[in-house]
């Protein structure tokens, strides 16, 4: 047999992993990168003072609630400590005519949306299912079966499509062009109806992005049981743009959901951002992460953490300490009243619930709520 | 030492999720083909910490942390029993199942009939549901009247921790599919599983309290509420007698029937909406079986047509003892 050289080429990536995103690394340094630092050069310090602002709230916030979980105040509480670049960072970069599709852990998101304390704690609160009016933010209410949310944001944004294109437009000589935001973990990515959504969002082009907050967590399981690869890989595979950001860095998330806005603004279909990111307070009130991850873990995520990292970057760039401390004055307040609010939450009328249940009058119901009002006022008459 | 000691006792107190981890390891430790699958099971021993200690013992392959999808976790479950493995997959909370409910109801419960009966698929879906944890939307609710209506599956629910121990034992070693549904809010309820109980039958219902005036039929966690409010009646002066009917399907009409031909008169009592529950079901089989002794129309006790309201409320829509009660005068007035 004569002798044969065969050279199989290895491509270095085989499966497209697409490369991670970083303008401002662990140690709060710019890094250049042609195609996203220019979807943040107008962001002067001013501006990134108010973003680190709304960060730090959020994270004053979950810190109450979560203490007023600990206190009997509130049923349960998801913590979003750690992820506040990705959240508050994407919302920065819409439009208020965007509508968002949150999962239950987007509380960056809501308080950037403008959304009180009290109406985000209602739910957890156990007093209402959804404690704002989701049009006044557009921002739809919580949803907790994992990835329902998906086909939803998929559906809203095929709908955009049809205003233009069947003249349903509120103002027609509007130049906004809103587009949806779909809001999941690493763990729903798995759910089915992310995979028929994508397929959706393709052939319609829907101008909907998908923002997926990889938090490595899906409580107790690790990312690595849900994909081999990033989930921004997926995105190729469905034929649109995937992106995959660190999401600890306020730049990159900003300019990768910009950049990903205006494409989307533009007709040219869903992307997809993979934010990595890391959840480090426990899934739920409920949960004991000790169980399954290691203090070492979170220590050494802790240390990139995004909000420090901001910090020191917003310090280099000569934010003067009277800032910081006037901040921390307003947080401190801020706490204050975000217990109060939960605090002052009216209690529901279980007779109320009745009258939710359909939007035109039905029979059954209103034989149960009449029923369930004179068995009340047997009790009444006997006392 | 002598050696009784070193036997297992026959009898142990324990809490009802004790009971089902005890259920879980005793059928895995007798049959390599049991294997469980979930959300959360493995490490973390379950939300619940049900499955606690069950990774350790027989590894990651035999107790699987899965992928997050339902639909995926009752599909493959289907596959692995028609390769002749014996899955215990778990749904985390009720409200969760609704992703795999095709693989349930279009599969699962069909596959046999419809190979001409040549694979079966003895996939045991443990499922907590119920209400009245001061919980969030989904994860309080008692979807069991969609599955019973489902021919094919076995629906099958526990009341104590003996009945939960036998309950699930027996639902993974029968041929069928079977969705266990064990009552959430009574996991820590404490109570004597006696392990020589060896003829168990879960498909059947059990008379947990003699009585000659009224039939209180029910199950899951509304069972001790029942026995409270037929103590309360006895106060009153009335003897009530209470079926905990353990199987929602099959559905153990004969018990049931037996009882009303002697009291006359039914109450039945569950967490799921009334309309197009359980209840109806049975009400309409007892009236067909027992039209000459009833002495009332049967009634029923369940929730509201309303989705499982929100935590601050949910023991206004949860039956309780009081309309339970309510439930007895009315019958006894009719
Ligand atoms: C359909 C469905 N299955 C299971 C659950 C229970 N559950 C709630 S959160 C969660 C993990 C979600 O992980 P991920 O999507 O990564 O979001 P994260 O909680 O990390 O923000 C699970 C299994 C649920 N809410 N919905
Ligand atoms: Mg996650």
């Amino acid at each position: 047999m004569p002798e044969q050289q065969t050279t199989v080429e290895v491509p270095s990536n085989p499966w497209g992993i697409p490369a991670r995103l970083q303008l401002l690394n662990e140690e709060a340094q710019l890094q250049h990168d042609d195609k996203f630092s220019p979807y943040v050069e107008d962001i002067d310090r001013e501006t990134l003072q108010q973003v680190y602002r709304t960060m730090m709230l959020t994270r004053r916030f979950d810190d109450e609630a979560t203490a007023l979980q600990r206190q009997g105040q509130l049923a349960l509480w998801a913590p979003c400590k750690g992820q506040e670049a990705a959240q508050v960072g994407s919302a920065f970069a819409t439009r208020p005519e965007d509508f968002i599709f949150p999962s239950y852990r987007e509380h960056g998101v809501a308080i950037s949306r403008g959304i009180d304390p009290g109406e985000l704690l209602a739910l957890f609160r156990g007093v209402n299912t959804c404690g704002w009016k989701p049009q006044d933010h557009n921002f739809q209410a919580y949803t907790l079966v994992l990835a329902a949310q998906v086909p939803h944001a998929t559906g809203y944004a095929m709908g955009l499509n049809f205003d233009a294109d069947f003249g349903n437009e509120r103002d027609p000589n509007s130049d906004e062009k809103p587009a949806v935001l779909a809001y999941f973990g690493d763990g729903s990515s798995t759910e089915g109806e992310v995979h028929e959504s994508m397929v959706f969002a393709a052939s319609y082009n829907a101008p909907v992005l998908f923002f997926v907050q990889n938090n490595q967590w899906a409580i107790s399981v690790p990312f690595s049981t849900q994909s081999r690869v990033p989930i921004a890989t997926r995105a190729a595979g469905y034929g649109f743009e995937g992106l995959r950001v660190d999401g600890n860095d306020i730049l990159a998330v900003v300019a990768a959901t910009r950049y990903a806005l205006e494409k989307i603004r533009a007709g040219e279909g869903p992307v997809l951002i993979e934010a990595e990111t890391y959840r480090l307070g426990a899934h739920t009130t409920a949960d004991d992460p000790t169980k399954y991850r290691t203090n070492e873990e979170l220590e050494s995520r802790t240390l990139h953490e995004p909000i420090g990292r901001l910090e020191k970057y917003l310090r280099a760039q000569g934010t003067p300490d009277s800032f910081f401390e006037e901040l921390m004055a307003e947080v401190k307040e801020y706490g204050a009243s975000v217990r109060n609010s939960a605090l002052n939450l009216q209690n529901p009328r279980f007779e109320d619930f009745f009258e939710r249940v359909y939007a035109s009058a039905h029979p059954l119901v209103q034989e149960e709520a009449q029923w369930f009002q004179e068995y009340q006022e047997g009790f009444e008459e006997q006392n | 030492m002598t050696t009784e000691m070193n036997e297992a006792p026959a009898v142990e107190t324990l809490t009802m999720a004790k009971a089902i981890n005890r259920a879980l390891r005793d059928a895995m430790s007798e049959s390599n083909k049991v294997v469980l699958m979930g959300e959360d099971i493995g490490k973390l021993g379950g939300v619940f910490r049900v499955t606690e200690g069950l990774s350790a013992e027989f590894g990651e392959k035999r107790v699987m942390d899965s992928p997050l999808g339902e639909a995926g976790i009752i599909g493959t479950s289907i596959g692995l029993a028609m390769k002749g493995y014996r899955p215990v997959p778990e749904i985390q909370f009720d409200g969760f199942v609704f992703p795999a409910f095709n693989q349930i109801t279009s599969q699962l419960s069909k596959m046999h009939g419809r190979t001409g009966k040549n694979f079966e698929v003895p996939v045991t879906i443990r499922i907590p549901f119920g209400g009245v944890i001061g919980s969030v939307e989904h994860h309080s609710e008692s979807p069991e009247a969609l599955f019973a209506h489902t021919p094919g599956l076995r629906v099958v629910t526990a009341s104590s921790p003996h009945d939960a121990y036998w309950g699930l034992r027996k639902s993974i070693e029968s041929p069928d599919p079977v969705i266990f549904f064990e009552p959430k809010r009574r996991y820590w309820m404490k109570g004597a599983v006696n392990f020589g109980h060896t003829n168990f039958d879960p498909f059947t219902a059990e008379v947990v309290r003699a009585g000659k005036d009224l039939t209180i039929a029910t199950y899951g966690a509304l069972v001790p509420v029942a026995l409270a409010a037929a103590q309360a009646a006895q106060e009153g002066g009335y003897s009530v007698e209470v079926i905990d009917l353990r199987s929602i399907s099959p559905l153990d009409v004969e018990t049931v029937a037996e009882s009303v031909n002697k009291t006359g008169r039914l109450v039945i009592a569950h967490e799921a909406p009334t309309f197009g529950g359980m209840g109806g079901e049975l009400s309409a089989s007892i009236t067909e079986r027992c039209f000459y002794s009833l002495e009332a129309p049967v009634l029923r006790v369940g929730g509201f047509h309303m989705p499982y309201p929100v935590a601050k409320v949910e023991e206004e829509y949860v039956p309780g003892i009081d309309r339970i009660l309510e439930a007895i005068e009315r019958s006894f007035t009719y």
